[in-house]
């Protein structure tokens, strides 16, 4: 699905995802559900606001501080025994990865979850090089195993039902067919991880929060797989974007306070692990990488895209991303963060992102780091038309809408016409080549515009 | 130019003019009834929690649950005689897969969220909490905090190598958001809060 969805763009992927109606609103009231827990949750804080507030102004302020910040975690970091590698993109990052590997002699590794290395395609990266990743994470063991990215960045196989898991299950771990049921899938899993974490000599996980102060780094899962693959391995690998920095340790506080609640609705993660040395004899290695986050930290309008803490709540409560489903976005954060982070990375292949929004706002009101998300997303459209990266039809009919719009005159005749056309040959619209038609029935037209009302009435008002 | 020296370089020139740093400010916290919350919560995300008097209760309570064929270790010195004796090591942490019971103590809970603060030195090994099949922690009920920021305040500036806040045994809910309790970390968590 993910090979033939490169050349087509998010609407008609999501036309896909749309064919099977019952599916659509399964997953559409899934997320939601996700979404009232999370509300339930945040407003169980009375002062939730001022700790919102409080984290994106902690954001804003490492944002115009991070050369500096990224210098202190270097050095506190280093002091503490920890590795520190710079990698300026996917690539760099891939490559020092691959080398910490062959220098240990290592070809198998254990991986926790991490977005950025979702970003950096680093898995097929390494199996290119003769090294096999698994992943540990029980939902993207299972995306990995049917060949799949995560759709989700915090519930990767959140599109699949249990009864294709089972059969995912069967086919590479030996369950019974047609057993569907989760404790059952889950204890196979557990079983079959349990066998990996202690074979591997490395083990790689993301990071969610970076601190400058001690030169630690704080990984959160639920499952305690990171903490399995990194205690019982000889080599941990933490790989983390620039943007990931806090100021001090204090600041935990507050975004171990937002984060769980945000995304799942938890009070907090199971297990929110902080590490700050290796153990003793082993190694420990953090790699912080670029991979455009500079060039999007020089563009004032998404900027603030960087505070992001990746707790998917405006996936959760997008009504798009609801119903088209995070493979629609071809892009390993999918949703309304992932339209305006995508676009930085590369404009012309994600030109069709920020437009898969009705910019309704729902986004911004729930992001913990009060991110404009929705504004961003309407910038982004203009910057994509500017640089002519918009299809020719989208970009004709946005001219024309322009050329109506700005004259008054063209403004007038374009709507007699409309209403015209729509009364005496409504076959005109309500055709299947009309977008707007497809789900919609065209309204009836009025017998005159509001222009002409006006006028009629304010003239007899004023007799 | 290294990596390091054209990342920080561009980071440099387009980090905007400096914003101020907010104070941490104190947030709104009920000081009361810190052990019965602690436990609303603790037992909300699947952990298991009993008020007992002493230690003599905990291995009462934890003798019930295992049998003396059970592989059980403890760091805590008043469980001894309940516990493994042989000394930990890190050189032999994948031994530790057939541990039964790990028993630990905690620094202090946190109210709001049902967390408990371990740091290395109270596992052991680091991976003993997460490899055991059951995993029981004291928490003296004086040391239960109400929310996060007091949790940051109390560790301070401590030079731990590893810590964790825990809170309730491992679990997913990968599989269409079905709770499944015990994904790789232990199966149950039981927490004693102790007088």
């Amino acid at each position: 699905m993910m090979g033939a969805g490169k050349t087509r763009d998010h609407s008609a992927l999501a036309d896909v995802f749309n064919q099977d109606e019952p599916r659509v609103n399964w997953h559409d009231e899934t997320l939601w559900f996700i979404r009232q827990k999370r509300d339930k949750a945040a407003f169980a804080i009375p002062d939730w606001e001022l700790l919102r507030e409080t984290a994106s102004q902690i954001k804003a302020h490492t944002l115009s501080h991070l050369s500096q910040y990224l210098q202190e975690f270097e050095k506190n970091a280093q002091a503490n025994g920890i590795t520190v590698h710079w990698a300026a993109d996917a690539q760099e990052h891939n490559e020092i990865v691959f080398s910490i590997l062959q220098k240990h002699g290592v070809d198998r590794m254990v991986k926790s979850k991490s977005m950025l290395t979702e970003e950096c395609h680093l898995n097929d990266y390494l199996a290119r090089h003769g090294i096999e990743v698994i992943d540990s994470d029980l939902g993207e063991r299972i995306v990995q195993l049917a060949q799949e990215p995560p759709s989700h960045i915090v519930l990767p196989c959140i599109h699949k039902k249990k009864e294709e898991i089972g059969e995912i299950f069967h086919e590479h771990l030996g369950t019974e067919a047609g057993m569907s049921d989760p404790q059952v899938l889950t204890e196979t899993a557990r079983q079959h991880l349990r066998e990996t974490f202690l074979t591997r000599r490395a083990a790689l996980t993301g990071v969610n929060f970076a601190v400058a102060e001690t030169g630690e780094f704080v990984v959160c899962t639920n499952e305690g797989n990171a903490d399995m693959g990194a205690h019982l391995a000889d080599v941990h690998i933490a790989s983390m974007g620039i943007e990931k920095l806090i100021p001090r340790r204090e600041h935990l506080g507050v975004f171990l306070r937002l984060l769980t609640r945000s995304a799942t609705g938890q009070p907090i993660t199971t297990y929110s692990s902080h590490f700050r040395k290796p153990r003793p004899g082993h190694e420990m290695h953090v790699v912080l990488v670029d991979n455009g986050r500079s060039v999007q930290l020089g563009r004032e309008d998404f900027r603030n895209s960087l505070k992001c803490i990746r707790c998917g709540a405006c996936m959760n409560t997008c009504p798009v991303y609801r119903r088209s489903g995070g493979h629609s976005y071809k892009s390993a954060v999918a949703g309304p963060i992932g339209s305006i982070l995508a676009p930085n990375l590369d404009m012309k292949k994600h030109a069709d992102l920020p437009f898969a929004s009705t910019l309704c706002g729902s986004c911004t009101n729930v992001c913990p780091v009060k991110i404009d998300i929705h504004d961003q997303l309407y910038k982004w459209r203009q910057v994509v038309v500017q640089e002519g990266h918009v299809d020719a039809k989208k970009a004709a009919g946005m001219k024309a809408m322009a050329a109506v719009l700005s004259s008054p005159a063209t403004f007038k005749l374009a709507g007699k016409a409309g209403r015209l056309f729509m009364r005496r040959v409504p076959l005109l619209v309500n055709n299947s080549f009309n977008p707007w038609y497809k789900q919609r029935e065209m309204p009836q037209p009025p017998n005159e515009s509001f222009r002409e009302w006006y006028r009629k009435n304010r003239k007899q008002h004023d007799q | 130019m290294t990596s390091r020296e054209k990342i920080l370089r561009a980071v440099a020139q387009n980090q905007p003019a400096l914003l101020p740093l907010p104070e941490v400010p104190p947030f709104q916290q009920d000081t009361s009834e810190l052990s019965g919350r602690f436990t609303e919560v603790a037992v909300a995300i699947g952990a298991r929690v009993f008020r007992v008097m002493d230690y003599g209760e905990v291995a009462q309570v934890l003798r019930q649950n295992f049998l003396p064929s059970h592989r059980i270790i403890s760091a805590i010195p008043e469980l001894a005689g309940f516990a493994e004796a042989t000394p930990l090591q890190d050189a032999h942490r994948h031994q530790l897969a057939t541990v039964d019971l790990a028993v630990a103590a905690a620094h202090f809970g946190v109210a709001e969220n049902g967390a408990v603060w371990l740091t290395e030195e109270q596992m052991g090994v680091r991976v003993l909490p997460f490899i055991t099949q059951h995993l029981a922690v004291v928490l003296p009920v004086k040391q239960i905090l109400p929310l996060m920021p007091d949790a940051y305040a109390r560790i301070g500036q401590a030079a731990y190598g590893y810590g964790v806040f825990m809170a309730g045994p491992s679990k997913t809910a990968d599989i269409e958001q079905s709770l499944v309790l015990g994904a790789h970390g232990p199966r149950t968590m039981t927490v004693f809060l102790i007088d």
